[in-house]
């Protein structure tokens, strides 16, 4: 390292040096295709994982949705098979219905705990710093963990919050193990998971509001709900877009928490879309109508995206 | 000019970069071995939970028989095995040897993953030898084989004054001990027999009826017997059995039940034996009470050498070894483990003699009228679905006529 630095007087004059360089490295053909070679070089560690990792893979399983394919025999070429399949099964629709349902509870929720928490903490309270750890704890720890302390959390029988319930005298739900409350079970783990995440990109995104306009609106007589409504609100929807969009689409890939606190059960009532294409690869051996559900899922995703995207220009303001 | 030195510089820190992003560990272990050592990989599950160290001895009397062979064992639980095992032969990074129970063994038969043994088979029972030959060829080993009897706690039964069960017992009997024996305020289960597909072939075949036609076409189970086989097996949850919220259906429940003495009557498998060795009450096994008929469920392990093994002599040595050597015979009875699949019947006398169970015979009587489950190709959708829905009639979310009629008709769609 010593001998690349000594050759420059200071680090502050690189900028300068470099300029001129890479204009002669465009100049001249015989050099274009050197610098080509060094700037390869360095995108190399992005783009080696992403292109062995990603993009092979997701080439891959556009074939591999072509073929009738269980893992260990031969693949076998069907066409368009699995995609038709799929569209008239209806565990496919149902699937959806479950993720949707799922989005549906959880975008909300998350939103709403995460606006709170960053209200919360954006003001003077006393030990913000703990507290703004605290929530985004949950954000950084594994979903196995978490989804196991929930799993356990709601265990209908030996359970802490049917106990606590069971204190004020309400006959707590069977949680995870009644078709009717297995689905909100998820979504509460889930929220109480991500609230941290949105919590944080909300913080930084009140806290990038100038105060002048709070006085501003202050000087105007305004009232507190009136400031939020009209200030914070407006200037905070480029965050909340960001937000909304991320979380939709976590929303529609849902699965760790899923598969460890029911497994798609009971009764299927949380059989969401991953959930599917794990059982349908990893139980049932049917790799090919996983793809061809992956890529149905992976077009869901981009139609909602882009709709949002198109959208946002009649809710999000740009200061 | 470039600098010569920077640019050398450069194409080492992304080089070094490159090959950190990629040097993830791999799926599967491999190590060396010894200089010399042909290394033999052998994935199995059946050691899992408890008999891991009666494995290993067989390994270490393996080894020393054969010092040139070095065989490297990785366990996985029978839960996750399945799906770590077709990844692996998906993916070609499987092992030399791997264990296969008899219901996954048609598939990967058929699929060409599996090498063909030559082995004279005269010490195997005939039977079992034949249930992994496919097309004719000898593509895998018997390992094991087991089946599911009715353990019961002598001290709950003395205790509520209950006469013990005996091999004469119908289906009437066990309800009637389990009410009797059923005492929630303690905390004591009279029964467990979870409504699942495993439990439901088996009952279904007591209650004299069949899951599929003679020719396999089609499902046979929505009848009178299958709804008595149904109904037998959901009425037992929340009356003398703990429900799903309570915990039933979860990793190890039943046999935490068990040994904590809160359970009188459980229908398990003879590899229980073992791990209930030490627990501080009396306990037996008798054969489980029929209704029309006896029968019990047998299963069968097996072990085969994979197809793209560089070792397939020294693999199929070391299964040979640990299907039928002395030293296998002798760890499985001590152990009570699964039971070896050997055809020379006074090798098994031993067993007989150990205690607890006091009534081991029962485990050869089982044998007597055995039923196997259903194979299909879709078997695992199989069973999920009339898991599913015998779960739906247990928790009373549909009656038991018309969860019998849906696992029929989404098996059908199956076949």
């Amino acid at each position: 390292m010593s001998t690349t630095t000594s050759s420059r007087p200071s680090t502050t004059a690189a900028p300068r040096r470099q300029r001129p360089r890479r204009r002669n490295a465009l100049r001249y053909g015989g050099n274009r295709l050197r610098y080509a070679g060094i700037v390869a070089l360095f995108l190399a560690p992005s783009l080696i994982p992403l292109t062995l990792f990603t993009l092979v893979p997701m080439v891959s399983s556009l074939w591999v949705a072509l073929h009738d394919w269980n893992l260990i025999t031969p693949m076998e070429f069907v066409g368009l098979a699995n995609f038709r399949d799929l569209l008239s099964d209806g565990d496919t629709w149902a699937a959806f219905g479950h993720t949707l349902g799922y989005i549906a509870g959880y975008l909300p929720l998350v939103y709403l705990l995460g606006l709170a928490a960053a209200l919360a903490l954006n003001t003077a309270l006393r030990g913000r710093n703990v507290f703004r750890a605290a929530y985004f704890l949950p954000v950084v720890t594994s979903w196995v963990v978490v989804a196991l302390l929930w799993r356990w959390l709601l265990s209908p029988a030996n359970g802490l919050v049917n106990h606590l319930l069971g204190l004020v005298g309400i006959d707590g739900p069977g949680w995870w193990t009644d078709p009717t409350w297995a689905m909100p079970s998820v979504i509460l783990a889930s929220a109480w998971k991500d609230l941290g995440f949105v919590m944080i990109i909300l913080l930084a995104g009140l806290q990038a509001i100038p105060g002048e306009l709070y006085d501003a609106a202050k000087v105007d007589g305004t009232s507190a709900w009136q400031r939020f409504r009209h200030v914070t609100l407006p200037l905070l929807s480029p965050s909340s877009f960001f937000v909304v969009v991320i979380s939709l689409i976590n929303g529609f890939q849902v699965f760790d928490q899923v598969y460890v606190m029911t497994g798609g059960g009971p009764a299927g009532s949380t059989e969401v879309v991953v959930q599917q294409i794990y059982d349908l690869t990893f139980r049932y051996g049917r790799a090919g109508d996983a793809s061809a559900l992956s890529w149905l899922l992976f077009v869901v995703v981009l139609v909602v995206t882009i709709i949002q995207v198109r959208g946002q220009r009649r809710w999000v303001t740009y200061a | 000019m470039a600098h010569p030195i920077r640019r050398g510089t450069v194409a080492a820190a992304a080089a070094l970069l490159t090959l950190s992003a990629c040097s993830q560990g791999s799926a599967t272990r491999e190590d060396g071995g010894e200089a010399g050592q042909v290394v033999v990989r052998y994935q199995e599950f059946s050691s899992n939970g408890g008999n891991e160290a009666n494995l290993e001895a067989i390994v270490a009397a393996f080894e020393e028989e054969n010092p040139d062979i070095d065989v490297q064992v990785e366990t996985t639980p029978y839960a996750d095995y399945f799906t770590k095992l077709q990844t692996a032969v998906a993916g070609g990074t499987e092992a030399d040897a791997f264990e296969l129970n008899y219901e996954n063994f048609v598939t990967y038969a058929e699929s060409g993953a599996l090498a063909e043994l030559d082995v004279d088979g005269g010490a195997y029972t005939p039977s079992l030898l034949e249930a992994f030959q496919h097309d004719g060829a000898q593509l895998g080993l018997p390992e094991s084989f087991s089946d599911v009897v009715l353990f019961y706690n002598k001290d709950l039964f003395a205790a509520a004054g209950v006469p013990e069960p005996t091999a004469d017992w119908t289906w009437a009997d066990e309800q009637a001990a389990a009410a009797a024996l059923t005492d929630t305020a303690a905390g004591v289960w009279g029964d467990y027999q979870p409504a699942t597909f495993h439990e439901f072939y088996k009952a279904l075949a007591q209650a004299g009826g069949q899951f599929l036609t003679d020719d396999g076409s089609a499902t046979a189970f929505n009848s009178p017997e299958g709804i008595a086989a149904a109904t037998w097996l959901a009425g037992k949850s929340g009356t003398v059995m703990p429900t799903e919220a309570e915990g039933a259906g979860t990793p190890d429940f039943d046999s935490t039940l068990f040994r904590e003495g809160k359970l009188a009557m459980w229908h398990s498998g003879i590899w229980m034996f073992g791990p209930l060795a030490d627990v501080p009450f009396e306990w037996d096994v008798v054969v489980e009470p029929g209704d029309q008929t006896k029968a019990s469920a047998m299963f069968t392990n097996g072990v085969v050498v994979s197809a793209n093994s560089e070792h397939p002599e020294e693999a199929q040595a070391w299964l040979e070894f640990l299907t039928s050597s002395d030293t296998t015979v002798d760890t499985r009875l001590s152990a009570g483990w699964e039971l070896p699949p050997i055809a020379d019947q006074d090798k098994l006398a031993p067993y007989l003699e150990q205690t607890p169970p006091a009534n081991r015979q029962a485990v050869f009587d089982a044998l007597d009228a055995t039923v196997l489950p259903p194979v299909i190709v879709r078997q695992q959708e199989m069973q999920d679905a009339v898991t599913e829905e015998l779960g739906n009639a247990a928790a009373g979310r549909k009656t038991v006529e018309q969860a019998v009629a849906d696992a029929a008709a989404r098996v059908d769609e199956l076949l």
